[in-house]
């Protein structure tokens, strides 16, 4: 009889409150049970409110993203992400190494643009030891960084694509990618994880073939982006799928902090490139995209004008690439070249102290962020004065724009889940570090 | 150009220590000071809540440092709110009431170093497992980790298929 009394009363509560039990709710459970939403629904008769888990390991979260999702028939109530299944500790290491042995690391973060991480970190190093670089240096950077910014669209592009069903763009922009695979393998020496940049300069110089190949690719890239639009900007799936879901208000953006392409389609035109200018930029004429709407299909129509203009920049870049070193001069900070270590006592003393201690830092706080392909991708430097930050706070734009899904994919239907999480381009091995 | 002597303007009995970040200007505050603070810099203009984040400081006095990262993206100034609180009391105010995009980043916060919100909504672990018992960026916690932590998966199954013969017998 007792037993029959509990069960009874067990089924009352778990009826009252929803049809999930209450016994050992696992806490994002909890929290997802609890949040608040927006969306107006009829009183459930069926009680067929449920909850859906999406991912880590789900092809349409580009990556290991979990989104616990409460769903009332097929619209989204609410949903609640969890991050973690990527942390590798990025911040914790580059408190145990040198800021010359981290750069290989800040590869892993953003995997789809390792460059621009490269040139993000190095010049957040480069900012707290108050280095200039020479001029040709600068202008190398801006080139590299423009190539992973159209590196990393394109496969943003491709990716939402295929998140809706048109695999053929995702091939093509995947076709484009490799010319731009092969051309840093010219100009790095390594196709993917690069690490290219050096704190007060880069690995080696650009050679005439890696300018020749870059200007190839910039020759194929109007037809290539043609191709695409031709399948895309007037296809009814397409539009239609992506029209008008996933909206994000300007005043909200800004408050999740979301940057780059997501935060210039709800209409906020912030571009560090242009906001806060940094290496060559002040000397190149290039717009910024922004668009009103906030939706799906603006964030895709941002990443693909943005392409243009990285394309315009580059050719501005490639005319312009003067001549003289890559390398800033200070010898207690930047690595001397090889050729010298071999040959020149000092430099051979300078090589020792720089990669088994460290360079001259000084001590005190810097921050710098750059318009990486994401949004603001920044590095928050502390240092004791040794040769080892004390802290290395990586801003990544992944992590800000993630902080927005659930807001997007509330009210949502099951099947735009996909296309919102392909059009705010997260990459989980930025946002869980 | 910003500067936090406007904010003096506002609060005459408000005090804090400036803070130079490289060029950008900084503050520290007190933590009862903050939330005014912090509300009276979003209706100055500093909408953009880029980043939080503690630094463990190893020392006695303040040892977690909360510092967060502002931006007016109308004028594009940079600011830094630093707050601080001890070890044995961890406890700062929450911004999430002033900026929603501090959820995340607190959370992070308090999964690295410890440190507790008051008035966070849903305070959890962001990164690691929700049993998980340490704080990772604490400068007392080892690099490599603390051994059995983190269970690994274990099943009877897996320990006699892939047994490592002892070489001693």
């Amino acid at each position: 009889m007792k037993e029959t009394l509990e069960a009874e009363t067990l089924k009352v509560e778990h009826h009252t409150h929803s049809s999930i039990p209450h016994i050992n709710r696992p806490p994002i459970l909890e929290a997802l049970m609890s949040k608040d939403t927006t969306v107006s629904r009829d009183e459930d008769a069926l009680d067929n409110e449920m909850v859906l888990n999406m991912g880590p390991q789900h092809p349409a979260t580009h990556g290991v993203l979990r989104v616990l999702l409460r769903l009332d028939g097929e619209t989204v109530i609410n949903a609640e992400c969890e991050l973690g299944y990527l942390h590798r500790g990025y911040e914790k290491l580059a408190e145990n190494m040198t800021y010359h042995e981290y750069i290989p690391h800040t590869d892993r973060l953003d995997y789809i643009s390792p460059i621009a991480n490269n040139t993000a970190y190095c010049m957040a190093v480069e900012k707290l030891m108050k280095l200039e670089l020479p001029k040709r240096a600068q202008y190398i950077r801006v080139i590299c960084c423009e190539l992973a910014r159209i590196s990393s669209h394109l496969m943003a592009m491709g990716a939402l694509a295929m998140d809706v069903g048109a695999l053929t763009v995702f091939v093509w922009a995947l076709r484009e990618r490799e010319k731009l695979y092969d051309i840093f393998d010219i100009i790095t020496g390594v196709r993917f994880t690069v690490s290219y940049m050096r704190i007060g300069g880069m690995a080696q110089d650009i050679t005439p073939e890696g300018i020749r190949m870059v200007r190839d690719f910039l020759d194929g890239l109007p037809d290539a982006l043609t191709d695409i639009s031709k399948l895309l900007h007037k296809n009814r799936i397409f539009i239609e799928r992506c029209e008008g879901i996933g909206i994000m208000p300007p005043d909200e953006a800004l408050e999740l902090g979301w940057t780059g392409p997501n935060l210039r389609a709800s209409g906020i035109a912030s571009d560090l490139r242009r906001d806060n200018p940094y290496l060559v930029y002040p000397e190149l004429d290039f717009n910024v995209i922004s668009r009103t709407e906030g939706d799906v299909l603006a964030r895709y129509f941002c990443r693909f004008d943005e392409v243009k203009e990285s394309a315009k920049i580059l050719r501005q870049c490639l005319d312009k690439l003067p001549a003289g070193p890559i390398f800033a001069h200070d010898a207690k900070k930047v690595l001397p070249r090889k050729g010298e270590v071999y040959s020149n006592m000092e430099e051979l003393i300078n090589d020792f102290m720089i990669v088994n201690f460290g360079q001259d830092t000084p001590k005190g706080e810097s921050y710098f962020g750059l318009e990486a392909s994401k949004g603001e991708l920044g590095w928050y430097l502390m240092s004791d004065g040794s040769g080892y930050p004390w802290r290395s706070k990586i801003r990544s734009p992944s992590f800000a724009s993630l902080q927005g899904l659930a807001r997007l994919l509330e009210g949502a239907m099951i099947s735009d889940i996909v296309a919102i999480i392909g059009s705010i381009d997260p990459i989980m091995g930025e946002a869980d570090k | 150009m910003f500067s936090f002597e406007s904010v003096k303007e506002q609060f005459p009995e408000f005090t804090y220590e400036a803070v130079d970040v490289n060029g950008t200007p900084g503050a520290l505050v007190s933590n009862d000071d903050v939330l005014r603070v912090a509300n009276f810099l979003k209706e100055s203009g500093f909408l953009q809540l880029m980043d939080a984040f503690g630094i463990d400081r190893n020392q006695k006095k303040g040892r977690f440092e909360i510092t967060y990262n502002l931006r007016n993206h109308k004028t594009n100034e940079r600011i830094f709110l630093k707050v601080r609180c001890d070890e044995k009391y961890p406890h700062v105010p929450s911004l999430t009431s002033i900026w929603t995009g501090a959820n995340w980043n607190e959370r992070e916060a308090f999964d690295m170093y410890g440190v507790i919100f008051d008035g966070h909504p849903d305070l959890r672990r962001m990164y690691m497992p929700d049993e998980f018992e340490f704080y990772p960026l604490r400068k007392d916690f080892p690099l490599m980790g603390i051994p059995g932590s983190i269970p690994l998966p274990h099943s009877e199954d897996a320990d006699r298929r892939f047994k490592i013969p002892d070489r001693g017998e």
